[in-house]
Protein backbone atom coordinates (compact mmCIF):
# COMPACT_ATOMS: atom_id res chain seq x y z
CA UNK A 1 0.00 0.00 0.00
CA UNK A 2 1.22 3.48 -0.86
CA UNK A 3 0.23 6.36 1.37
CA UNK A 4 -0.63 9.60 -0.45
CA UNK A 5 -0.25 12.43 1.99
CA UNK A 6 -2.39 15.56 1.68
CA UNK A 7 -0.33 18.64 2.63
CA UNK A 8 -3.06 21.21 2.10
CA UNK A 9 -4.36 23.80 4.54
CA UNK A 10 -6.96 21.52 6.11
CA UNK A 11 -8.18 17.94 5.82
CA UNK A 12 -10.75 17.24 3.10
CA UNK A 13 -10.28 20.64 1.46
CA UNK A 14 -10.99 21.53 -2.17
CA UNK A 15 -7.28 20.82 -2.82
CA UNK A 16 -7.71 17.10 -2.20
CA UNK A 17 -9.34 16.56 -5.60
CA UNK A 18 -6.81 18.78 -7.35
CA UNK A 19 -3.50 17.63 -5.88
CA UNK A 20 -3.98 14.24 -4.20
CA UNK A 21 -6.63 12.35 -6.19
CA UNK A 22 -4.75 12.61 -9.54
CA UNK A 23 -1.62 11.11 -7.93
CA UNK A 24 -3.66 8.42 -6.16
CA UNK A 25 -5.32 7.64 -9.51
CA UNK A 26 -1.95 7.07 -11.22
CA UNK A 27 -0.84 4.73 -8.41
CA UNK A 28 -4.13 2.78 -8.48
CA UNK A 29 -3.81 2.26 -12.23
CA UNK A 30 -0.57 0.33 -11.55
CA UNK A 31 -2.57 -2.09 -9.39
CA UNK A 32 -1.24 -0.83 -6.07
CA UNK A 33 -3.57 -0.03 -3.18
CA UNK A 34 -3.66 3.59 -1.98
CA UNK A 35 -4.42 5.18 1.37
CA UNK A 36 -5.00 8.93 1.58
CA UNK A 37 -4.40 10.90 4.75
CA UNK A 38 -3.85 14.48 5.81
CA UNK A 39 -0.41 15.24 7.28
CA UNK A 40 -1.93 16.47 10.56
CA UNK A 41 -3.37 12.98 11.09
CA UNK A 42 0.10 11.40 11.11
CA UNK A 43 2.05 10.50 14.23
CA UNK A 44 4.84 13.13 14.10
CA UNK A 45 7.61 10.75 15.13
CA UNK A 46 6.54 7.33 13.85
CA UNK A 47 7.03 6.34 10.23
CA UNK A 48 3.70 5.39 8.65
CA UNK A 49 2.80 1.76 8.12
CA UNK A 50 3.01 1.81 4.31
CA UNK A 51 5.25 0.44 1.55
CA UNK A 52 5.95 3.98 0.37
CA UNK A 53 4.77 7.53 0.90
CA UNK A 54 4.00 10.25 -1.64
CA UNK A 55 3.81 13.77 -0.23
CA UNK A 56 1.49 15.61 -2.62
CA UNK A 57 1.43 19.24 -3.74
CA UNK A 58 -0.81 22.08 -2.63
CA UNK A 59 -2.46 25.22 -4.02
CA UNK A 60 -0.07 28.00 -4.99
CA UNK A 61 -1.09 30.18 -2.03
CA UNK A 62 -0.93 27.33 0.46
CA UNK A 63 2.36 27.10 2.36
CA UNK A 64 0.95 26.35 5.82
CA UNK A 65 2.79 22.99 5.96
CA UNK A 66 6.08 24.90 6.29
CA UNK A 67 4.89 26.19 9.67
CA UNK A 68 4.25 22.61 10.86
CA UNK A 69 7.50 20.86 10.03
CA UNK A 70 7.31 19.30 13.51
CA UNK A 71 4.64 17.01 11.98
CA UNK A 72 7.20 15.52 9.59
CA UNK A 73 9.91 14.27 11.98
CA UNK A 74 8.99 10.72 10.88
CA UNK A 75 10.73 11.45 7.57
CA UNK A 76 14.10 10.92 9.28
CA UNK A 77 13.15 7.51 10.60
CA UNK A 78 11.40 6.25 7.48
CA UNK A 79 13.19 3.62 5.42
CA UNK A 80 10.48 3.11 2.80
CA UNK A 81 10.68 4.96 -0.53
CA UNK A 82 9.36 8.50 -0.37
CA UNK A 83 8.43 10.88 -3.17
CA UNK A 84 7.79 14.52 -2.38
CA UNK A 85 5.96 16.52 -5.02
CA UNK A 86 6.28 20.33 -4.96
CA UNK A 87 5.19 21.12 -1.37
CA UNK A 88 6.37 17.59 -0.56
CA UNK A 89 9.85 18.34 -1.92
CA UNK A 90 9.96 21.54 0.13
CA UNK A 91 9.12 19.58 3.28
CA UNK A 92 11.77 16.93 2.57
CA UNK A 93 14.35 19.61 1.86
CA UNK A 94 13.57 21.54 5.07
CA UNK A 95 13.47 18.46 7.30
CA UNK A 96 16.85 17.34 5.98
CA UNK A 97 18.50 20.72 6.50
CA UNK A 98 17.84 22.52 3.23
CA UNK A 99 16.05 25.84 2.74
CA UNK A 100 13.27 27.23 0.60
CA UNK A 101 13.80 30.30 -1.53
CA UNK A 102 11.36 32.54 -3.36
CA UNK A 103 11.33 31.31 -6.98
CA UNK A 104 8.09 31.15 -8.89
CA UNK A 105 7.30 29.00 -11.93
CA UNK A 106 3.79 28.57 -13.36
CA UNK A 107 3.15 26.56 -16.52
CA UNK A 108 5.41 24.32 -18.56
CA UNK A 109 9.18 24.55 -18.48
CA UNK A 110 12.14 22.54 -19.83
CA UNK A 111 13.97 20.24 -17.43
CA UNK A 112 17.50 18.95 -17.87
CA UNK A 113 18.42 15.69 -16.19
CA UNK A 114 21.98 16.20 -14.91
CA UNK A 115 22.59 12.98 -12.96
CA UNK A 116 21.60 9.49 -13.88
CA UNK A 117 19.12 7.73 -11.64
CA UNK A 118 16.57 5.00 -12.19
CA UNK A 119 13.73 7.54 -11.80
CA UNK A 120 14.84 9.50 -14.86
CA UNK A 121 16.82 6.89 -16.78
CA UNK A 122 16.75 7.41 -20.54
CA UNK A 123 15.60 11.03 -20.15
CA UNK A 124 17.89 13.94 -20.88
CA UNK A 125 15.42 16.76 -21.33
CA UNK A 126 11.64 16.91 -20.94
CA UNK A 127 8.89 19.45 -20.38
CA UNK A 128 7.13 19.58 -17.03
CA UNK A 129 4.24 21.50 -15.45
CA UNK A 130 5.22 23.86 -12.66
CA UNK A 131 3.11 25.47 -9.96
CA UNK A 132 5.28 26.82 -7.17
CA UNK A 133 6.33 30.09 -5.56
CA UNK A 134 9.11 28.48 -3.52
CA UNK A 135 12.05 26.41 -4.69
CA UNK A 136 14.50 24.41 -2.53
CA UNK A 137 18.18 24.35 -1.87
CA UNK A 138 19.71 20.87 -1.97
CA UNK A 139 20.06 19.55 1.58
CA UNK A 140 23.25 17.84 2.76
CA UNK A 141 23.11 14.11 1.92
CA UNK A 142 21.06 14.81 -1.19
CA UNK A 143 22.12 15.15 -4.81
CA UNK A 144 20.55 17.08 -7.67
CA UNK A 145 18.99 14.99 -10.42
CA UNK A 146 17.34 17.61 -12.63
CA UNK A 147 17.24 21.38 -13.04
CA UNK A 148 15.35 24.07 -14.97
CA UNK A 149 16.79 27.47 -15.89
CA UNK A 150 15.39 28.81 -12.61
CA UNK A 151 15.86 26.18 -9.95
CA UNK A 152 16.55 22.63 -8.79
CA UNK A 153 13.76 20.39 -10.09
CA UNK A 154 14.55 16.96 -8.63
CA UNK A 155 16.67 15.66 -5.76
CA UNK A 156 17.46 12.29 -4.24
CA UNK A 157 18.94 11.18 -0.91
CA UNK A 158 22.42 9.66 -1.34
CA UNK A 159 21.56 6.41 0.46
CA UNK A 160 17.78 6.18 0.79
CA UNK A 161 15.06 6.11 -1.86
CA UNK A 162 13.85 9.58 -0.90
CA UNK A 163 13.04 11.77 -3.88
CA UNK A 164 11.78 15.29 -4.28
CA UNK A 165 10.42 16.87 -7.47
CA UNK A 166 9.28 20.48 -7.60
CA UNK A 167 7.28 19.97 -10.83
CA UNK A 168 3.87 18.25 -10.95
CA UNK A 169 4.25 14.82 -12.60
CA UNK A 170 0.49 14.24 -12.63
CA UNK A 171 0.38 16.68 -15.55
CA UNK A 172 1.83 15.09 -18.68
CA UNK A 173 4.55 13.17 -16.80
CA UNK A 174 2.65 10.34 -15.16
CA UNK A 175 5.62 8.09 -15.94
CA UNK A 176 7.53 9.64 -13.02
CA UNK A 177 4.96 8.34 -10.52
CA UNK A 178 4.70 5.02 -12.38
CA UNK A 179 8.48 4.53 -12.20
CA UNK A 180 8.46 5.39 -8.51
CA UNK A 181 5.77 2.74 -7.93
CA UNK A 182 7.82 0.25 -9.94
CA UNK A 183 10.78 0.91 -7.64
CA UNK A 184 8.55 0.39 -4.61
CA UNK A 185 7.43 -2.96 -6.00
CA UNK A 186 11.06 -4.04 -6.44
CA UNK A 187 12.14 -3.07 -2.90
CA UNK B 1 -13.47 31.00 2.42
CA UNK B 2 -15.45 33.22 0.05
CA UNK B 3 -15.01 32.08 -3.54
CA UNK B 4 -16.05 33.26 -6.99
CA UNK B 5 -16.62 30.64 -9.67
CA UNK B 6 -15.40 31.39 -13.17
CA UNK B 7 -18.42 30.32 -15.14
CA UNK B 8 -18.88 29.68 -18.86
CA UNK B 9 -22.31 28.06 -18.58
CA UNK B 10 -20.91 24.63 -19.38
CA UNK B 11 -20.91 21.51 -17.23
CA UNK B 12 -17.33 21.78 -15.94
CA UNK B 13 -17.63 25.21 -14.36
CA UNK B 14 -21.09 24.52 -12.92
CA UNK B 15 -19.97 21.17 -11.51
CA UNK B 16 -16.84 22.83 -10.08
CA UNK B 17 -19.18 25.33 -8.39
CA UNK B 18 -21.17 22.42 -6.96
CA UNK B 19 -17.99 20.85 -5.54
CA UNK B 20 -16.81 24.18 -4.15
CA UNK B 21 -20.14 24.74 -2.37
CA UNK B 22 -19.64 21.52 -0.42
CA UNK B 23 -16.39 22.82 1.12
CA UNK B 24 -16.44 26.62 0.99
CA UNK B 25 -18.70 29.65 0.61
CA UNK B 26 -19.44 30.37 -3.06
CA UNK B 27 -20.25 34.10 -3.19
CA UNK B 28 -20.71 34.75 -6.90
CA UNK B 29 -20.36 33.55 -10.46
CA UNK B 30 -17.91 35.40 -12.70
CA UNK B 31 -18.26 35.32 -16.47
CA UNK B 32 -16.21 36.73 -19.33
CA UNK B 33 -18.12 37.24 -22.56
CA UNK B 34 -15.68 37.15 -25.45
CA UNK B 35 -16.52 38.69 -28.81
CA UNK B 36 -13.77 36.58 -30.38
CA UNK B 37 -15.12 33.25 -31.57
CA UNK B 38 -11.67 31.68 -31.52
CA UNK B 39 -10.70 32.72 -27.99
CA UNK B 40 -8.92 29.81 -26.30
CA UNK B 41 -9.78 31.19 -22.90
CA UNK B 42 -13.42 32.15 -22.93
CA UNK B 43 -15.52 31.62 -25.99
CA UNK B 44 -18.45 29.27 -25.54
CA UNK B 45 -21.91 29.31 -27.09
CA UNK B 46 -24.65 30.73 -24.86
CA UNK B 47 -22.22 32.21 -22.33
CA UNK B 48 -24.58 35.18 -22.02
CA UNK B 49 -27.05 32.82 -20.33
CA UNK B 50 -24.77 32.43 -17.32
CA UNK B 51 -26.88 35.28 -15.88
CA UNK B 52 -29.89 32.95 -15.90
CA UNK B 53 -27.86 30.18 -14.27
CA UNK B 54 -26.70 32.58 -11.57
CA UNK B 55 -30.33 33.59 -10.98
CA UNK B 56 -31.34 29.93 -10.79
CA UNK B 57 -28.60 29.36 -8.23
CA UNK B 58 -29.52 32.50 -6.28
CA UNK B 59 -26.03 33.91 -6.75
CA UNK B 60 -24.88 37.34 -7.96
CA UNK B 61 -22.98 37.51 -11.25
CA UNK B 62 -19.93 39.60 -12.05
CA UNK B 63 -19.71 39.82 -15.81
CA UNK B 64 -17.31 41.51 -18.21
CA UNK B 65 -17.22 41.75 -21.99
CA UNK B 66 -13.89 41.34 -23.78
CA UNK B 67 -12.91 41.92 -27.39
CA UNK B 68 -11.03 38.65 -27.03
CA UNK B 69 -7.61 39.86 -28.13
CA UNK B 70 -5.08 37.33 -26.91
CA UNK B 71 -3.41 38.98 -23.91
CA UNK B 72 -5.91 41.82 -23.48
CA UNK B 73 -8.61 39.31 -22.56
CA UNK B 74 -6.45 38.20 -19.63
CA UNK B 75 -6.42 41.78 -18.37
CA UNK B 76 -10.22 41.80 -18.73
CA UNK B 77 -10.39 38.61 -16.67
CA UNK B 78 -8.12 40.17 -14.06
CA UNK B 79 -10.41 43.21 -13.89
CA UNK B 80 -13.42 40.92 -13.42
CA UNK B 81 -11.75 39.05 -10.54
CA UNK B 82 -10.72 42.32 -8.93
CA UNK B 83 -14.30 43.56 -9.24
CA UNK B 84 -15.61 40.34 -7.68
CA UNK B 85 -13.25 40.88 -4.78
CA UNK B 86 -14.34 44.47 -4.29
CA UNK B 87 -18.07 43.73 -4.50
CA UNK B 88 -18.32 40.28 -2.91
CA UNK B 89 -15.10 40.00 -0.91
CA UNK B 90 -13.91 36.84 -2.63
CA UNK B 91 -10.62 35.36 -1.40
CA UNK B 92 -10.28 32.80 -4.17
CA UNK B 93 -11.40 31.66 -7.60
CA UNK B 94 -12.73 28.29 -8.76
CA UNK B 95 -12.44 27.03 -12.32
CA UNK B 96 -13.67 23.92 -14.11
CA UNK B 97 -10.33 23.30 -15.83
CA UNK B 98 -9.73 19.58 -16.35
CA UNK B 99 -6.59 19.30 -18.44
CA UNK B 100 -5.95 22.61 -20.15
CA UNK B 101 -2.52 23.76 -19.06
CA UNK B 102 -3.02 26.82 -21.28
CA UNK B 103 -6.10 28.00 -19.37
CA UNK B 104 -5.07 26.81 -15.93
CA UNK B 105 -1.61 28.36 -15.92
CA UNK B 106 -2.93 31.71 -17.11
CA UNK B 107 -5.59 31.74 -14.40
CA UNK B 108 -3.02 30.68 -11.79
CA UNK B 109 -0.75 33.60 -12.78
CA UNK B 110 -3.59 36.12 -12.56
CA UNK B 111 -4.67 34.80 -9.16
CA UNK B 112 -1.09 35.07 -7.94
CA UNK B 113 -0.88 38.68 -9.13
CA UNK B 114 -4.10 39.42 -7.26
CA UNK B 115 -3.12 37.35 -4.21
CA UNK B 116 -6.21 35.14 -4.62
CA UNK B 117 -6.52 31.40 -4.02
CA UNK B 118 -7.07 29.34 -7.14
CA UNK B 119 -8.95 26.02 -7.02
CA UNK B 120 -9.49 23.55 -9.87
CA UNK B 121 -11.41 20.67 -8.29
CA UNK B 122 -11.78 18.78 -11.59
CA UNK B 123 -8.06 18.94 -12.42
CA UNK B 124 -7.00 15.66 -14.03
CA UNK B 125 -10.13 13.95 -12.77
CA UNK B 126 -11.24 10.54 -14.02
CA UNK B 127 -13.36 11.82 -16.90
CA UNK B 128 -15.74 8.87 -17.20
CA UNK B 129 -16.40 8.77 -13.46
CA UNK B 130 -16.99 12.52 -13.50
CA UNK B 131 -19.55 12.32 -16.33
CA UNK B 132 -21.37 9.51 -14.54
CA UNK B 133 -21.43 11.52 -11.28
CA UNK B 134 -22.79 14.49 -13.20
CA UNK B 135 -25.79 12.47 -14.35
CA UNK B 136 -26.26 10.58 -11.09
CA UNK B 137 -26.35 13.82 -9.12
CA UNK B 138 -29.11 15.30 -11.22
CA UNK B 139 -27.41 17.75 -13.56
CA UNK B 140 -29.24 18.40 -16.81
CA UNK B 141 -26.68 19.21 -19.51
CA UNK B 142 -27.04 19.63 -23.26
CA UNK B 143 -24.51 19.74 -26.08
CA UNK B 144 -24.42 23.40 -27.19
CA UNK B 145 -21.65 23.21 -29.75
CA UNK B 146 -19.60 20.68 -31.72
CA UNK B 147 -16.23 21.48 -33.22
CA UNK B 148 -14.63 18.29 -34.45
CA UNK B 149 -15.14 14.95 -36.15
CA UNK B 150 -17.20 12.77 -35.80
CA UNK B 151 -19.91 15.00 -34.32
CA UNK B 152 -22.76 15.53 -36.73
CA UNK B 153 -25.75 17.84 -36.38
CA UNK B 154 -27.73 15.26 -34.39
CA UNK B 155 -25.54 15.87 -31.34
CA UNK B 156 -26.60 19.51 -31.03
CA UNK B 157 -29.14 20.08 -28.25
CA UNK B 158 -28.88 16.47 -27.05
CA UNK B 159 -28.89 15.82 -23.33
CA UNK B 160 -25.89 14.05 -21.77
CA UNK B 161 -27.06 10.68 -20.46
CA UNK B 162 -25.64 7.19 -19.98
CA UNK B 163 -26.27 6.37 -23.64
CA UNK B 164 -24.29 9.40 -24.75
CA UNK B 165 -21.38 8.53 -22.42
CA UNK B 166 -21.28 5.05 -23.95
CA UNK B 167 -21.27 6.61 -27.44
CA UNK B 168 -18.51 9.05 -26.48
CA UNK B 169 -16.44 6.19 -25.08
CA UNK B 170 -16.89 4.25 -28.28
CA UNK B 171 -15.57 7.08 -30.48
CA UNK B 172 -13.04 8.67 -28.10
CA UNK B 173 -10.05 6.56 -28.96
CA UNK B 174 -10.67 6.37 -32.68
CA UNK B 175 -11.07 10.13 -33.09
CA UNK B 176 -8.69 11.12 -30.27
CA UNK B 177 -11.28 13.13 -28.42
CA UNK B 178 -11.63 13.57 -24.67
CA UNK B 179 -14.82 12.26 -23.05
CA UNK B 180 -15.52 15.66 -21.52
CA UNK B 181 -14.80 17.78 -24.61
CA UNK B 182 -11.85 19.30 -22.76
CA UNK B 183 -9.92 19.57 -26.00
CA UNK B 184 -12.62 21.85 -27.41
CA UNK B 185 -14.29 19.01 -29.34
CA UNK B 186 -17.71 20.01 -28.00
CA UNK B 187 -19.27 22.52 -25.61
CA UNK B 188 -22.14 22.10 -23.18
CA UNK B 189 -24.76 24.16 -21.37
CA UNK B 190 -26.28 23.36 -17.98
CA UNK B 191 -30.07 23.63 -17.70
CA UNK B 192 -30.39 22.29 -14.16
CA UNK B 193 -28.14 21.49 -11.19
CA UNK B 194 -28.82 20.22 -7.67
CA UNK B 195 -28.20 23.69 -6.27
CA UNK B 196 -30.48 25.51 -8.74
CA UNK B 197 -33.71 26.63 -7.07
CA UNK B 198 -35.31 26.73 -10.52
CA UNK B 199 -34.42 25.04 -13.81
CA UNK B 200 -33.93 26.55 -17.26
CA UNK B 201 -36.40 25.68 -20.01
CA UNK B 202 -35.53 26.52 -23.61
CA UNK B 203 -38.40 28.06 -25.56
CA UNK B 204 -36.56 28.76 -28.79
CA UNK B 205 -33.23 27.67 -30.20
CA UNK B 206 -31.51 27.66 -33.55
CA UNK B 207 -28.94 25.34 -35.05
CA UNK B 208 -26.11 26.21 -37.40
CA UNK B 209 -23.93 23.37 -38.65
CA UNK B 210 -21.37 22.73 -41.35
CA UNK B 211 -18.39 20.37 -41.67
CA UNK B 212 -18.33 19.08 -38.11
CA UNK B 213 -18.72 22.55 -36.65
CA UNK B 214 -22.05 23.59 -35.24
CA UNK B 215 -23.74 25.59 -32.54
CA UNK B 216 -27.01 25.12 -30.69
CA UNK B 217 -27.88 28.73 -29.91
CA UNK B 218 -30.47 29.29 -27.20
CA UNK B 219 -32.52 32.27 -28.32
CA UNK B 220 -35.25 32.26 -25.70
CA UNK B 221 -35.26 30.57 -22.32
CA UNK B 222 -37.03 30.97 -19.00
CA UNK B 223 -36.75 29.75 -15.43
CA UNK B 224 -39.45 27.43 -14.12
CA UNK B 225 -40.13 25.94 -10.70
CA UNK B 226 -38.65 22.49 -10.06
Amino acid sequence: MILCLDLSFRPDSLCLAEFVDPIAGIVRKTGVEVDIRHYMEMEPNSPPDADAVILCGTALKDTGYLNRLDRFCWLYAAYVPILGICAGMQVISMVYGGKTESKCEIGTTDLDVIQSDQLFSGKKRFQAYELHTLACTVPPDFRTLAVSDLCVQAIRHRDKSIYGVIFHPEVRNEWVVERFVKMVKKE
Amino acid sequence: MKLGVLCSGGKDSIYAAYLAMQKEDVSCFISVLSKNESSYMFHTPNVSLVAMQAEAAGLPLVSVVTEGEKEKELQDLKDALERARQIHGIEGVVSGAIMSVYQASRLQRICRELDLWCFNPLWYTDQEAYLKDLIAEGFSVIISGVFSEPFDESWLGRRIDDRMIAQLKAIAERYRITLTGEGGEFETFVLDAPFFARRIVISKASVTYRNFRGVYMIEEARLVEK
